[in-house]
């Protein structure tokens, strides 16, 4: 009887059971133990998507319980029994059938409203005021541009809290998808077309994404992360990748590093800017500020970037890079260009 | 009239051995190759997703290399589609559709044969790859352009395209075969609207299955002049747009999973009311939402490519055709639960495997409908979510399906039952193992876990998840043992099931089991839908058996293999080369000459 009295609490009880059930250790657990879900939603985009999640599950779960209620239901009800009599042979009921069609119908168009309205507004042009950013994708490591700030860089992605990001979407070579969960849906990025996408992000922290479409040997480690970061340490983070490469000084480890890099097949691959203008592996200019190497599988740190070098093929199955020996370096060379390489603040 | 089978006029056909197997026309012997063969590529298949789940057992499992993991999900998906489920439904269609009409055979015995063959050495062909440089590894969808040369410069591609070739012609000449033999051999009397589901469901599949591959065969061709000529429909460095092949292979893709899914839906809308002892529920709306739905699936393949950014009106537009197959589909499922409302239900193991399809394909229909809504799609689409959903469509759904027509008909097919207690202990193992296996891939999913990656890190979560489906793959395992152990123990020592083990309604229960080469003694006259549940049956019954005049029977021809050998080879000679090429056209050109003149005494 109370529930007669209060139908809105009713309404919500039941919503609430049904959404947050079939979703319970997830709702329940935290962004921590699942970095790159998709339901925990860290911008406008993924909530909108969140929400529209959340009315279709609704709707999902009523179904799935009617009908395996009924089933079950049946099941026992009518299992044979000796002695039952035959059943009466009933060919169907014109008014059960046409109830049956239109329920469904009804709980379409109850979801098909917030569908069609999610898609339009999310896929609205970003407004004027976006940070523009160019993503390249690469077999098997992502490319970030920032067109208007002059900056290149490599599988971290970092944008200012708060700020729209209309980033556009090109490709190197085959398709790739371009997917943070916590930032949204997936956008595939294609050769020949530019895909557009953009989102604004709502709290600080970092967000794993990567590769959503089958490109090859090493998809699986075509990752990235994206920092959302307070304005200021955005700003503060720009100023410092504008700036140029750090060069050594004379006589230190780096600076032999640095005669290693120039002199050996480094520079055929790899841009550091005033130093070398390769474009076919990632930008190094600061690449010594970057938290990973190698798409994202790898920490940047001495020991993993020394053996990235001696033989990245080996660490990552199919990448371009050629090995140590295969670019008839010697190994000695190796500590001189980690050196040089983490220099690169 | 004497009723000896001297009136029989069945000539040269051997009765047994291999040769008599090799060149048989009977549509139930076809019906059995086509089941056994499925079956062996059904277990091949699921040894590559064992592989898998091991290698995913664990973040940074390095059992298998990422190029063999490619290799694996590709032939993992392309078996299970096109040398499994699709072969198994085409042996229900070879051993039933005669029977369940009132036919001596189908309309072309010979091109059966052929479409037989001409799979068997397509499927061959696609699993030598493994033996010749490696398999396809670029996913059973194949997008461009990472099919090309230039990013796909082994063999695989080749393999495959050639590969898809070669069973499209299997498919496509099946698909006309049923068609006519449906349209034009039923028994006297029936009419469209008194053809068992079953009959309906595959007339609808056979449909689809002649519309669809011709897309596919063209997208291929495209694909094949790219990589052996040089041309450049796909490549982007030429202007071409990639995309082009993802319109076609889905517009063939989508019919295709109709093509999957139609068949195990008319198999179960047999067995319900057989086990119900109640006719189907609305039988004419079924075959409606049937139709409804085959039609509808031609209207919605850009579900597949949300993604690429088609825009909102076409994101919309194909949101709405999406969501419009959920009515027909929900209409199905009622109308079984109807179906059982009220029956008097028998728990045999085909029941079972019935009422499980219901349950498990209505998991993967409402997993389905949430992606049909594209912001929630690019969350989910090629993630485990999806995973989930076409596991529960294809496994929990198909292949459940499969197994309750097995069941049904394995009395009339062998002239014994499966064991019951060993059927329900495959049923319960089954049914579990699929659900620990695949129903914790939607949380993997929707907790940011990609498909197709050999490998994942530690930290993120999904780790309990994936040994939770892998321990479910080895319950599967047992399930499908049990099943090979029914199966060889009930051949030699199950119940003798008689003409009518079960008390069915159709006419392939009239006549004995396993049924005689010519099937129905005299083709007997049907006045209703569910003949032998009238007051025709007994009537009817007699009839069927009773030899009422000279009976004419085609002979066997070898000429149907030796022509599908030689169209093997000659394809073959693509990535083998001239030496195999050229015997091929020979073995063609003589093979189909041999058999255009072969007398048909
Ligand atoms: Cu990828
Ligand atoms: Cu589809």
């Amino acid at each position: 009887m109370r529930f007669r009295t209060h139908p809105m609490m009713f309404r919500r009880l039941m919503a609430a059971l049904l959404v947050v059930l079939p979703l319970a250790f997830v709702a329940g657990c935290s962004m921590q133990d699942y970095p790159q879900s998709s339901l925990h939603p860290h911008s406008n985009y993924a909530q909108w998507i969140q929400t529209l999640l959340e009315q279709l599950t609704f709707w999902v779960v009523i179904i799935f319980v009617v009908v395996q209620a009924l089933l079950i239901y049946a099941a026992i009800r009518f299992r044979s029994r000796p002695g039952a009599p035959d059943p009466k042979p009933i060919h169907g009921n014109t008014a059960l059938e046409i109830g049956w069609t239109i329920a469904p119908a009804l709980i379409l168009t109850l979801v098909a409203v917030p569908t069609v309205l999610t898609i339009f507004k999310s896929q609205a042009p970003p407004p004027e005021d976006a940070l523009q950013v160019r993503v390249v994708g690469h077999q098997w490591w992502w490319e970030f541009q920032y067109p208007d700030l002059g900056i290149t860089t490599a599988s971290e992605l970092h944008v200012p809290v708060g700020v729209p990001v209309n980033i556009s979407l090109e490709t190197a070579d085959v398709i790739h998808s371009f997917w943070f969960p916590a930032m949204g849906g997936k956008r595939d990025v294609i050769p020949g077309r530019t895909n557009r996408l953009w989102f604004t992000p709502s709290d600080i922290g970092q967000y794993p994404g990567q590769c959503a479409e089958l490109c090859g040997t090493s998809h699986a480690n075509m990752r990235m992360a994206l920092m959302v970061q307070a304005p200021e340490e955005f700003q503060a983070w720009v100023a410092a990748q504008q700036l140029p490469p750090i060069e050594p000084e004379a006589g230190t480890l780096a600076a032999q590093g640095k005669q290693y890099f120039t002199q050996g097949q480094c520079i055929v691959c790899h841009m550091i800017q005033g130093v070398s203008a390769g474009v076919i592996g990632p930008n190094l200019t600061h690449v010594g500020s970057r938290t990973t190497i190698a798409g994202g599988i790898f920490p940047n740190d001495a020991a993993d970037l020394g053996k990235w070098i001696i033989n990245a093929p080996a660490r990552k199955p199919g990448a371009k890079m050629l090995s140590l020996k295969d670019m008839a370096m010697s190994p000695e060379q190796v500590p001189a260009i980690v050196a040089y390489l983490q220099s690169l603040k | 009239m004497a009723t000896t089978t001297a009136a029989i006029h069945a000539p040269v056909q051997a009765e047994s051995g291999l040769w008599s197997w090799i060149t048989t026309v009977d549509h139930k012997r076809i019906g059995i190759l086509y089941g056994t063969t499925a079956f062996v590529f059904f277990l091949i298949g699921g040894l590559e997703a064992t592989i898998m789940r091991l290698q995913l057992m664990r973040p940074d499992n390095t059992l298998v290399s990422p190029d063999f993991y490619n290799e694996l999900f590709t032939m993992h998906g392309t078996t299970m589609i096109f040398l499994a489920v699709m072969p198994l439904s085409a042996s229900f269609f070879n051993f039933l559709i005669p029977l369940m009409i009132g036919a001596r055979d189908v309309a072309f015995p010979r091109l059966n044969a052929f479409s037989y063959w001409i799979f068997l050495f397509g499927a061959i062909f696609l699993n030598l790859s493994f033996f010749f440089g490696g398999a396809p590894d670029v996913g059973w969808f194949g997008y461009s352009n990472l099919t090309s040369k230039q990013f796909s410069p082994g063999h695989g591609v080749d393999f495959w395209a050639v590969g898809l070739q070669i069973l499209g012609i299997a498919s496509l000449a099946a698909g006309f075969n049923f068609i006519v033999t449906i349209v034009n051999m039923r028994a006297p009397g029936m009419k469209l609207m008194r053809m068992p589901l079953f009959v309906w469901m595959t007339l609808v599949t056979s449909f689809l299955i002649i519309l669809a591959f011709p897309v596919i065969t063209v997208a291929l061709v495209f694909l094949l002049f790219d990589r052996f000529t040089g041309t450049n429909f796909y490549v982007p460095a030429a202007g071409a747009d990639p995309v082009l092949w993802q319109h076609l292979f889905w517009l063939f893709g989508h019919p295709e999973v109709y093509i999957l899914i139609l068949p195990a839906m008319g198999i179960i809308s047999e067995v319900l009311p057989t086990f119900s002892r109640k006719p189907l529920f609305g039988y004419p709306v079924v075959v409606y939402s049937g139709i409804f739905i085959g039609f509808m699936g031609w209207g919605v393949w850009s579900h597949h490519m949300f993604a690429v950014g088609l825009g909102p009106l076409a994101d919309s537009f194909f949101a709405l055709t999406t969501m419009l197959i959920a009515i027909p589909t929900g209409v199905k499922i009622f109308n079984w639960l109807g179906t059982i409302w009220g029956g008097r239900i028998e728990f045999k193991t085909a029941m079972l495997f019935a009422l499980g399809f219901i349950a498990m394909f209505t998991m993967g229909g409402l997993s389905g409908f949430m992606h049909a809504s594209p912001p929630a799609d690019l969350q989910q689409t090629d993630t485990y979510f999806v995973v989930a959903h076409i596991h529960y469509v294809l496994y929990g759904g198909a292949i459940m399906g499969i197994f309750a027509g097995i069941y049904y008909w394995f009395p009339k097919i062998t002239g014994r039952k499966l064991g019951e207690g060993l059927g329900q202990l495959h049923f319960w193992l089954n049914f579990v193992a699929l659900n620990v296996t695949f129903f914790p891939m939607h949380f993997v999913g929707l907790l940011g876990m990609p498909r197709r990656i050999y490998t994942y890190a530690p930290h993120m979560g999904f780790d309990w998840m994936n040994l939770l489906s892998t321990a479910g793959v080895f319950g599967i395992i047992a399930a499908v043992l049990v099943f090979m152990w029914n199966v060889s123990r009930s051949l030699r020592h199950g119940e003798v099931a008689g003409p009518d083990p079960w008390g069915g309604a159709t006419l392939e229960w009239a006549i004995p089991s396993p049924p005689p080469a010519h099937n129905f003694g005299t083709i007997p006259t049907v006045h209703s839908l569910d003949p032998l549940w009238h007051r025709e049956g007994p009537e009817l019954v007699k009839t069927a058996n009773r030899i009422g005049g000279p009976i004419h029977m085609p002979p066997g021809s070898h000429w149907p293999m030796a022509s599908a050998l030689g169209i093997t080879l000659l394809l073959s000679g693509m990535v083998f080369g001239w030496w195999l090429g050229i015997p091929g056209v020979l073995i063609t050109l003589y093979g189909i000459y041999s058999w255009a003149f072969e007398p048909c005494t």
